[in-house]
């Protein structure tokens, strides 16, 4: 095993974690058939707001807890106006985006340069003393901090509850059909509504971790495109939990091995291998939407139309 | 339910032209409150951002000047809007329209043809449309959608970019900058006003808006995107082929937005640098809901765009406040107009009984 190879592998987990908690959020929100084109901008407010918690109060979990809910701040506005005033989501999106990139500059003005010591990692000293395989348990599966572990247990729990609990059967018929849910007497827009919160305040965790553990800094426009990896991830999994988290690793690993390939002495450009996640992505999205028949088949029927009941 | 909304059963036409001043002074208000938040004097912040910069000619031209790429490409991503085709990449289509177009001036840097510049705007055009020919091609064969391609090849675009002005594109004699050397006079946009910066440019943008407006009031074009826009059944039926739709649409927007590159590298910029556009691309979306998806809305819509670009600068000049404000206004600005804009097709009505039934809008 080479010398870099467990290095690589943790700062994998590293890169694709905000993955995992910005596309999980965006699926339950497509999920409930609303598009938040926003993940980008939630982010990095997330992100902003985590940080600026972090630095200010030293808090570990108050920082985490402050990205989230910056984040479904941000997701607020979103629902407000797709929901309750009606507003094209494409275009709302978009403007959730260019205002939480704007905002985060503004926010994140005076803490440039600051620094954040981490989270606290879990640590299983005995389990990494088995001989030849227990570093590489170790690194894998032990030793990270709680985050990780919590982007786990989130994936398992939003498969659970959108395939097995009533009220995310609830959440997937408004999906699928809102008139019809609307008939039966569900509650549509509040059901929209909360997931559009729980969409952002998991983009604000994503964001959460960038600035606190993945760099851990404040630059402006940190997130750097991953939101809108993000949106593309859940397209790639074909809105299914499990899939968006192999989808996860699959892109933070791409993005890492673009930092990697110059150190294993590959004659590429850094901007050429830097392109590889986004075109990637292009890729991937084209393999998954060419047949049709399988995005209907998974995709929410009511994926993006806004619904008003009529009195 | 005290408060709700009623179908109006047609658009308000008079709510469609409202609804802009609406929103600007809505965001006026709240960028009070926000400068208030940020402990800066709001009157003076405010006189800061909006009067200032324009109070003097150079001030005045430099509106034009940051207004030409805004018109030139939220009139092509207008007609696109109109048809649903969401191209939201015209930040890379500008990009590679500045490289395509400002490639030409450094292949040619000893040139002093006529020519030059005729070329390096076709090159421009050509670079912004097959840019935005990989979403279109994308889209109509594989189905793939055009906003998450669009808005990945901006990321490739500008990295491109960067390698490019790192490696084989920088100057030779310029002391190991990231920049290209500087381009020909005869690459350069000609001024239109001495002693400023507004540049011809400013006609090419005039040149859009008046063509975008026959083609949307006159041509059959015209008429096919607007129906598949509200109709996409009917359109069908009337036999419009969406597919062709989307390529224009595309290739319109995609052409505007390489033309707003090559104006700005050969006007304002003279060469080419690491950041060509500050966020162009993405703020002429707002530009285009602005201007009501309208060439001659547009027009203006662009330049009061232009207008918060300059008094971010000044502002950060004169009050040291970040620059980055001016993203929080036209974020806020599009925000308080798609909240203002439900007002086009339904009215509030107080109170009331409910009754059931369900209607759909069109996401």
């Amino acid at each position: 095993m080479p010398e870099w190879f467990i290095p690589f592998l943790l700062s994998v987990v590293t890169a694709s974690t905000p993955f995992v908690f910005a596309g999980i959020g965006e699926l339950v929100v497509e999920k409930s058939g609303v598009l938040n084109l926003g993940v980008e901008g939630m982010m990095i407010v997330g992100a902003v707001s985590a940080f600026a918690a972090g630095v200010t109060t030293g808090s570990g979990p108050l920082a985490v807890f402050t990205g989230a809910f910056a984040g479904a701040a941000m997701a607020l506005i979103f629902g407000v106006l797709t929901l309750y005033l009606l507003s094209n989501q494409v275009a709302t999106g978009l403007a959730l985006t260019l205002f939480g990139l704007g905002l985060s500059a503004l926010m994140g003005h005076g803490m440039v340069g600051k620094t954040f010591p981490g989270l606290p990692h879990l640590e299983f000293p005995l389990l990494e003393q088995i001989p030849v395989v227990g570093p590489l348990i170790g690194t894998l599966l032990l030793g990270h901090d709680v985050l990780v572990y919590f982007s786990v247990v989130l994936v398992i729990a939003v498969g659970w509850f959108l395939n097995k609990s009533r009220a995310g059967m609830v959440l997937r018929a408004v999906g699928e059909n809102h008139n019809a849910a609307h008939s039966i007497g569900y509650p549509v827009n509040l059901v929209r509504l909360l997931a559009v919160l729980f969409g952002g305040a998991m983009a604000g965790l994503g964001g959460a971790y960038l600035s606190l553990v993945h760099t851990p800094l404040w630059v402006e426009n940190m997130t750097a495109g991953r939101g809108w990896i993000a949106l593309a991830l859940v397209v790639f999994a074909s809105w299914r939990p499990a899939r968006v988290f192999v989808g996860a690793y699959l892109f933070g690993g791409l993005t890492i091995m673009q930092l990697h390939a110059q150190g294993l002495g590959i004659e590429i450009p850094p901007q050429v291998l830097a392109m590889a996640p986004y075109l990637a992505t292009i890729v991937v999205l084209v393999i998954i939407s060419r047949d049709s028949a399988l995005v209907r088949l998974n995709a929410p029927a009511c994926l993006g139309k806004s619904f008003h009941a009529t009195g | 339910m005290l408060v709700r909304l009623e179908n109006r059963g047609e658009i308000s036409k008079a709510m469609v032209y409202a609804s802009p001043f609406i929103a600007v002074v809505l965001t006026l208000i709240a960028g009070v409150f926000l400068f208030a938040l940020l402990g800066v004097n709001p009157v003076e912040a405010i006189l800061s951002f909006f009067i200032t910069p324009i109070s003097t000619l150079d001030g005045f031209a430099e509106l034009f000047v940051k207004g030409t790429p805004l018109v030139l490409i939220a009139v092509g991503l207008s007609f696109g809007f109109q048809a649903n085709v969401w191209n939201i990449g015209a930040e890379g289509q500008l990009t590679v329209g500045a490289l395509a177009g400002g490639g030409l001036a450094l292949l040619f840097f000893a040139s002093e043809s006529l020519f030059l510049l005729p070329a390096m705007a076709a090159a421009g055009i050509l670079g912004g449309m097959a840019w935005a020919a990989i979403p279109a091609f994308l889209k109509t064969r594989y189905n793939t959608n055009e906003i998450l391609t669009s808005l990945m090849l901006v990321y490739v675009a500008l990295l491109l970019l960067s390698y490019l002005i790192h490696g084989p594109w920088k100057d030779p004699d310029g002391q190991n900058f990231p920049e290209s050397r500087l381009f020909p006079d005869a690459g350069i946009l000609p001024v239109m006003i001495e002693t400023t910066r507004m540049h011809v440019g400013w006609l090419f943008a005039l040149a859009a808006v008046a063509t975008g407006w026959i083609l949307i009031a006159r041509h059959v074009i015209g008429f096919q995107i607007r129906v598949t826009g509200m109709a996409p059944m009917a359109a069908s039926f009337a036999g419009f082929k969406e597919k062709r739709i989307i390529w224009i649409t595309l290739l319109m927007s995609g052409g505007a937005a390489g033309l707003a590159g090559m104006v700005e590298v050969s006007g304002p910029i003279q060469q080419i640098v690491p950041n060509i556009s500050p966020g162009y691309g993405f703020t002429a979306i707002i530009v285009a809901f602005l201007g009501r998806l309208h060439p001659v809305g547009v027009l203006f819509a662009g330049l009061l765009m232009a207008l918060t670009y300059l008094g971010g600068e000044n502002a950060q000049i004169e009050m040291n406040l970040p620059n980055a404000v001016t993203g929080v206004f036209q974020g806020m600005l599009l925000f308080f107009l798609l909240a203002a804009d439900v007002l086009i097709k339904y009215r509030v009505k107080f109170g009331g009984p409910k009754t059931a039934g369900a209607a759909e809008g069109a996401g």
